[in-house]
């Protein structure tokens, strides 16, 4: 489903992302974990087709996101890292703008729309203007517009960021359904998620992947059996590096 | 396809804030003020909109035009929104076409909602039409060509007021280049041939002709490769930015 392949990025001399290879499968759930300025958003990034990658390809269902970027973005649902939104509109004003754009209209848009507010947990908010909105609910609002067509592949950065315990708990839940029948790829740098959400997990120091496994192998690993140490292990810290 | 989906956005963005409102207004009453005051539109007793209402608009574009297009780009990079609209399955082609037909329909609607002068025009007299309509596409056309340039200066950078102010300043260059008392006195200090350079890059030699109610093909080939070049420098700077 994401086949990341040899991927890297660099912003003059410095090196974001370094030769980075990895596979998510359907009906996988693959945490990115990473301090901050590991290379975790730049590669997102890239894979999604925001930015071009200095070398490597990335192949979504199949389409190079490079030679083909218009079929690859297609089967792409994406969640921005500071979950960007057009604040003059409303939240169903919103969510029809980017069903439109993503090919849907009539009355498959509007069930799209529909149905993305229910599994976000909307409804409450769907006819007000999104300047008034909380973070946890900007945030869902971004996350509908990413599963209104149904892609084949979710790419999420910082899901559930700034979210509270039980919108958290929410958010986990349905990564860990929709991740049944998708292949997703999620950022975080909140360890417990790994175990609670995610079939597998890497963790990138650097732009390089230092450890690979699932949640169980992971912590089997480490040092006292617990993801954060193994964490703290593997990565260098802004002062060391 | 998509073009018309981002074009029904910025269009709704603009009425749903008082942007078009304030920048509708404004026009109304500066582009039919100066016509009444300045333009002596009463006094000179001539049936024809060209010095009364049509010179002044160059003048007015240079400032409104750089305030309609200025969040065109740099409200996306400052929100971020530009990350979904570069992970959206549509070019930045379309983006930009959509984004531009937008901006171009608000001021479009400002110029349509002059028309009382004309009302009045024939009311009072029997001007030629023919002029009057072409002066109105030469006018839409200059205040497109402004567009464009706001439009390249706002994908360079997140500010809005950056953006106001770079633009305002380049479209004041294209105006006053080709301006005849500030030729006459340039004509004094430099060459005939550089004079000729920088009447060409104003905007004044194009839009009198259409004014008169000349249809030139060189004019709308000057307006649409000016219009193009820099819907296409947008296109590059988006995509240099990215990489």
């Amino acid at each position: 489903m994401i086949e990341v392949a040899k991927l890297s990025k660099h912003f003059g001399s410095k090196v974001a992302v370094d030769n980075l290879s990895f596979t998510v499968a359907k009906g996988e759930v693959l945490g990115f974990l990473g301090p901050n300025g590991a290379g975790k958003s730049t590669t997102m990034r890239m894979v999604t087709g925001f930015i071009p990658p200095t070398s490597g390809d990335a192949k979504i269902c199949g389409s190079s996101i490079t030679e083909n970027p218009a079929a690859a973005k297609t089967k792409i649902g994406y969640l921005p890292e500071s979950a960007p939104l057009y604040n003059d509109m409303t939240v169903v004003g919103f969510l029809k703008f980017c069903a439109a754009i993503r090919g849907l209209v009539g009355v498959e848009k509007n069930e799209a729309v529909e149905k993305a507010i229910e599994t976000c947990f909307l409804t409450t908010v769907a006819h007000q203007s999104i300047d008034t909105l909380s973070k946890g609910y900007r945030h869902r609002t971004c996350l509908a517009q990413a599963l209104l067509h149904d892609p084949e592949v979710l790419i999420l950065d910082e899901p559930t960021d700034g979210l509270d315990p039980n919108q958290k708990f929410e958010i986990r839940q349905l990564i860990k359904r929709l991740g049944e029948t998708k292949a997703i790829l999620f950022s975080t740098h909140i360890l417990e998620e790994v175990e609670a959400a995610c079939t597998r997990a890497v963790i990138v120091d650097r732009g390089k992947i230092v450890a690979d496994g699932t949640p169980a192998e992971l912590i089997a690993k480490a040092p006292n059996g617990s993801l954060t140490e193994l964490f703290r292990k593997v990565t260098t810290t802004d002062t060391a590096a | 396809m998509s073009s018309l989906t981002i074009f029904h956005r910025e269009l709704k963005s603009y009425f749903a804030q008082p942007t078009a409102y304030a920048i509708i207004v404004i026009f109304l009453i500066l582009s039919l003020g100066f016509t009444f005051t300045f333009g002596n539109f009463m006094s000179v007793g001539d049936a024809s909109l060209e010095y009364s209402f049509f010179f002044w608009h160059p003048w007015l574009y240079m400032l409104i035009a750089p305030a309609v297009g200025m969040k065109l780009w740099a409200d996306e990079q400052r929100n971020g929104t530009i990350e979904l609209l570069g992970t959206f399955p549509v070019s930045t082609w379309s983006v930009i076409v959509g984004k531009f037909l937008a901006a171009a329909t608000v001021t479009l609607v400002a110029l349509i909602l002059t028309f009382p002068i004309v009302i009045t025009v024939n009311y009072l007299g029997s001007p030629d039409n023919g002029a009057i309509i072409s002066g109105y596409i030469g006018s839409f056309l200059v205040c497109c060509t402004f567009l464009a340039i706001t439009m390249l200066v706002s994908a360079c950078t997140r500010d809005q007021v950056v953006c106001l102010i770079v633009s305002v300043t380049i479209c004041s260059i294209m105006v006053l280049c080709g301006y005849d008392d500030f030729t006459r006195e340039l004509a004094k200090a430099t060459s005939s041939s550089t004079v000729e350079a920088i009447i060409a890059f104003g905007v004044w030699d194009h839009f009198s002709s259409l004014n008169r109610g000349l249809f030139r093909l060189q004019d709308f080939v000057w307006f649409a490769s000016f219009i193009g070049l820099c819907l296409l420098g947008t296109s590059t700077i988006l995509s240099a930015k990215r990489a």
